[in-house]
């Protein structure tokens, strides 16, 4: 009789990213470190993507009347730059983010459903692929075709305004390229958010109530119920514009009997929480890094964690502002207005608050901080020049032109981006056990900070001048080609900017000065444990009595807050 | 910063002066947060070790940031609503006919004067100091009509006709455009909007409904042959030619319009010529198609074009 072993052999070594590190552990891992790192390599590779995008158009938009790109080429690039930089690059890096750092703040083992997240991401991947695939897989435009020419990537804009979007108007199967690739995209995000929902609800640390987790993790829990409740309008939208456009099915076609302006209610409904989903964790962020720069605790954290829920309700009553052209009535408009104003309330807030933060601290001027400092700044102009929309009059006079585009860019790049980057600079140490080099970061920040100006800045004075977006080309009138000259040349000087954090990284990462575990003198948990962290995350979590456990290890009888 | 200031129309004027004051406000703003971040980068930068005063809020600076951005944006929503009633005054009867109707196409502007009859393309000739009940409507997908000096932006949705007051303080030429992205040539369909004294504008109306001479010059009369031969009737409109198509832009008195192509290109014999030699080179995308016409045709269909004027 052949005895059968119950139990494997203590011999046998169990997996160990450690130990284990080739391509297998990354494909197969379900560690919230190794996704959150996959997370941000994907991100960062289609950020890359997006932004050759972005210098393809701008290198369109040099000159007048330029030929650099045909029409239909311009418009799947816009199309393809906007979709990108949205779907797969600003939500899905910040989930990274927080996949990352969010079991580590609360004290946990791993996220909640550790498989989901996997999950997660590779929908993340897979959606992008499928969209990209569309340049392929959708054939190749045809030069010169009388009546369209409608092959290859999508090219009815990010928004996908049907009728445009329809099958009449866009034959190709680029919109349905779109569409499945976002969905499959969408839901991956869902599960994010349900994962990251009940990771924050059940897997705290003892003692760490609500009122204690860090601000980044209250901000990922806004976003993630900001998220379960704006994800399920969109992916009904676009399983609405696939039926109409595999069956014949006539939600959003008016010829027909459908409804053009269904599918913009569906598509803000999700589309305006959107914008906070893309601000919400960089808030989060900023709230962590200017207290460790300034040496001292967030100012006022109940209203900044509070005003971050009053703009996760109030992100659902704005949407309309979108819409304001389109011909609803005044009483209808007037509604949104006043939601839209009402929302900058809490925006500035937490404004006044990072800086009171920084009022009568010691400043460390890190290329963290910088970027923190700096983000400040950009985001102020594009919250200012937000709420010129919410005025309706203003927004008749500069919806749909560069005005939105320079608006927007402040807020996602200025705002979104900046963050992120100081968050990569404060975290990198972290994650990979060795700083980024600071002369390259200072370098990367003052390029970016004049590019990114440069480029965005002139869009404000276009956009008030009259020049539309979403164009191929525009007239030569007075001023309308100098100001684009100088906005492609920002443009160029901001991927330089980029170059220069990529050698950074790569340099940093083998020569880079080797981290401590706490090398900024921080006081959340992701510090306590060893720089990278073991796969287990803490040997031991510390005790939890304040809102900066690792503040309180160094003063034992410090202050409780 | 023309339009900025500039304004041609009594909308125009309450939009933007709302739009400059906002500005101004968020200007100074902008600056307070800038100042205040400096000052506190500059004054407050680490020189000596040690630990700052642990502060961890106050509630009274808490309530006054809240209510001090609060009161500014209350005195900003009510300016808001009385502008939208100035800048967009009620339609006081949708069944009231309108003065002129637009339709917006992929990727040009039919304009109907439906009390005159006269119809053209791309180009409003308006009265000056009237208001004008305009009608939009869209034969395809969505589009939007601006033109920053004179007019509110108004969408021209399929299936949903948007009204506007538009109302000229003075005789001039106004630029504008299409600003919803509407397909692949989005960027080529613009609007110039000819202002003109209620006299000039009787008359421009007035030369518009007459129908045009029959050409006499022989290369001239081998155009309009060639018009009826080569399918151009199949989509265009010349009155008192039997051509009564609607498809693309009325071609009555396009002569006397100032460019084609809804603004590509300036409307001149040579452009012209370019123009109907392969229309795809010029306006990539266009639905009016190469119809691969040999020189000698393409100049006899510009000398019949030219003469309707």
């Amino acid at each position: 009789m052949s005895r059968i072993s119950l139990v494997p052999d203590n011999d046998v070594p169990l997996p160990n990213i450690r130990s284990d590190n080739g391509l297998l552990s990354w494909i197969a891992s379900v560690d919230h470190k190794q996704i959150g790192i996959l997370y941000l390599l994907a991100t960062l590779a289609f950020f890359l993507v997006g932004g050759v995008e972005a210098l393809f158009l701008r290198l369109q938009l040099a000159r007048p009347e330029n030929n650099f790109l045909a029409p239909d080429t311009y418009n799947q690039i816009f199309t393809m730059h906007g979709t990108t930089m949205i779907f797969l690059v600003v939500v899905p890096m910040l989930l990274g983010f927080a996949t990352y750092f969010v079991p580590l703040m609360i004290g946990a083992r791993d996220m909640a459903y550790p498989r989901l997240n996997a999950l997660s991401f590779w929908l993340l991947v897979f959606g992008g692929l499928l969209l990209y695939f569309s340049f392929v897989g959708g054939g190749q435009p045809v030069a010169g075709g009388a009546g369209g020419t409608n092959d290859g990537a999508p090219m009815a804009g990010w928004f996908s305004y049907a009728p445009l979007s329809e099958r009449p108007f866009s034959s190709s199967s680029g919109s349905d390229y779109w569409a499945l690739g976002l969905l499959a995209v969408g839901i991956g995000t869902l599960a994010g958010a349900i994962n990251l929902i009940v990771t924050i609800i059940k897997l705290r640390a003892p003692g760490m109530s609500l009122r204690r987790v860090p601000l980044f993790v209250w901000m990922v829990l806004v976003n993630g119920f900001i998220l379960l409740f704006a994800l399920p309008p969109l992916n009904a939208a676009l399983v609405m514009l696939l039926v109409d456009r595999q069956f014949n099915a006539h939600f959003f076609t008016p010829m027909t009997g459908g409804s053009a302006i269904l599918w913009q209610h569906y598509f803000w409904a999700f589309g305006h929480p959107e914008v906070y989903i893309m601000i919400l964790p960089a808030w989060g962020m900023i709230s962590e890094i200017i207290p460790v720069f300034s040496r001292k605790p967030i100012f006022g954290y109940e209203f900044v964690a509070g005003s971050s829920v009053a703009i996760g309700v109030l992100s659902f009553a704005v949407y309309a502002h979108h819409m304001f052209t389109v011909g609803l009535g005044h009483p209808f408009n007037a509604a949104f207005s006043a939601a839209s104003m009402l929302i900058a309330i809490p925006t500035g807030i937490k404004i006044f608050n990072w800086i009171a933060t920084m009022w009568g601290g010691k400043i460390r001027f890190t290329t963290s901080m910088l970027f923190a400092v700096a983000f400040i700044i950009l985001f102020t102009i594009g919250g200012i020049s937000g709420v010129t929309f919410a005025a309706v009059p203003i927004d008749w006079q500069m919806t749909d032109t560069y005005y939105v585009v320079a608006h927007f860019h402040y807020v996602l790049f200025g705002g979104t981006v900046f963050a992120i980057f100081a968050g990569v600079y404060y975290w990198f140490p972290k994650m990979t056990g060795r700083r980024l080099s600071e002369k390259g970061g200072k370098w990367h920040f003052w390029l970016l900070f004049i590019g990114f100006n440069l480029t965005f800045f002139v869009q404000h004075i276009l956009g008030i001048m009259g020049m539309p977006r979403r164009v191929y080309t525009y007239p030569d009138l007075p001023g309308w080609g100098t100001m684009n000259l100088i906005s492609t040349a920002g443009a160029f000087v901001l991927a330089l900017a980029v170059l220069v954090f990529i050698g950074n990284v790569m340099v940093s990462l083998r020569r880079g000065e080797t981290a401590s575990d706490n090398p900024w003198d921080a006081w959340t948990l992701e510090w306590a444990t060893t720089s990278p962290p073991p796969v287990y995350n803490f040997e031991r979590v510390p005790p939890v009595r304040s809102r900066r456990p690792l503040y309180d290890l160094t003063h034992p009888t410090g202050h409780p807050d | 910063m023309d339009t900025l200031f500039y304004t041609g129309s009594p909308q125009v004027q309450a939009m933007r002066s709302l739009f400059f004051w906002t500005l101004v406000i968020g200007g100074f703003v902008f600056l307070l947060v800038t100042a205040l971040v400096l000052v506190a980068s500059i004054r407050y930068r680490q020189r000596s070790g040690g630990e700052p005063p642990q502060i961890f809020g106050n509630l009274k600076l808490e309530i006054g940031w809240t209510i001090a951005p609060a009161l500014l944006l209350a005195f900003l929503f009510g300016w808001t609503l009385q502008t939208m009633h100035v800048a967009d005054p009620a339609v006081a009867a949708r069944s009231q006919d309108p003065d002129l109707v637009i339709v917006a196409h992929q990727w040009w502007w039919e304009v109907h004067y439906p009390k005159s009859g006269v119809v053209t393309a791309n180009e409003i000739h308006l009265p000056a100091e009237q208001k004008i009940l305009t009608r939009f409507e869209s034969a395809d997908v969505i589009h939007s009509f601006w033109v920053p000096e004179i007019a509110r932006k108004m969408d021209v949705v399929p299936g949903h006709p948007n009204y506007l007051w538009i109302e000229v303080n003075r005789p001039g030429l106004y630029q504008g455009a299409c600003y919803e992205f509407c397909g692949a040539q989005h960027a080529w369909m613009r609007i110039r909007v000819v202002a003109q004294s209620s006299n000039d504008f009787a008359a421009w109306q007035q030369a518009q409904l007459q129908t045009p001479t029959a050409p006499v010059e022989e290369t001239a009369v081998q155009g309009q042959q060639l018009f009826r031969d080569k399918t151009c009737m199949n989509c265009h409109t010349v009155a008192g030619s039997g051509a009564d198509e609607q498809i693309g832009p009325d071609l009555t008195h396009f002569a006397s319009r100032a460019t084609l192509g809804a603004g590509v290109l300036d409307n001149t014999p040579p452009n012209l010529n370019t123009w109907l030699t392969n229309p795809q080179a010029i306006k990539p995308g266009s639905h009016m198609p190469n119809l691969k016409l040999s020189d000698a045709d393409a100049n006899a269909l510009t000398a019949y074009l030219e003469t309707l004027k």
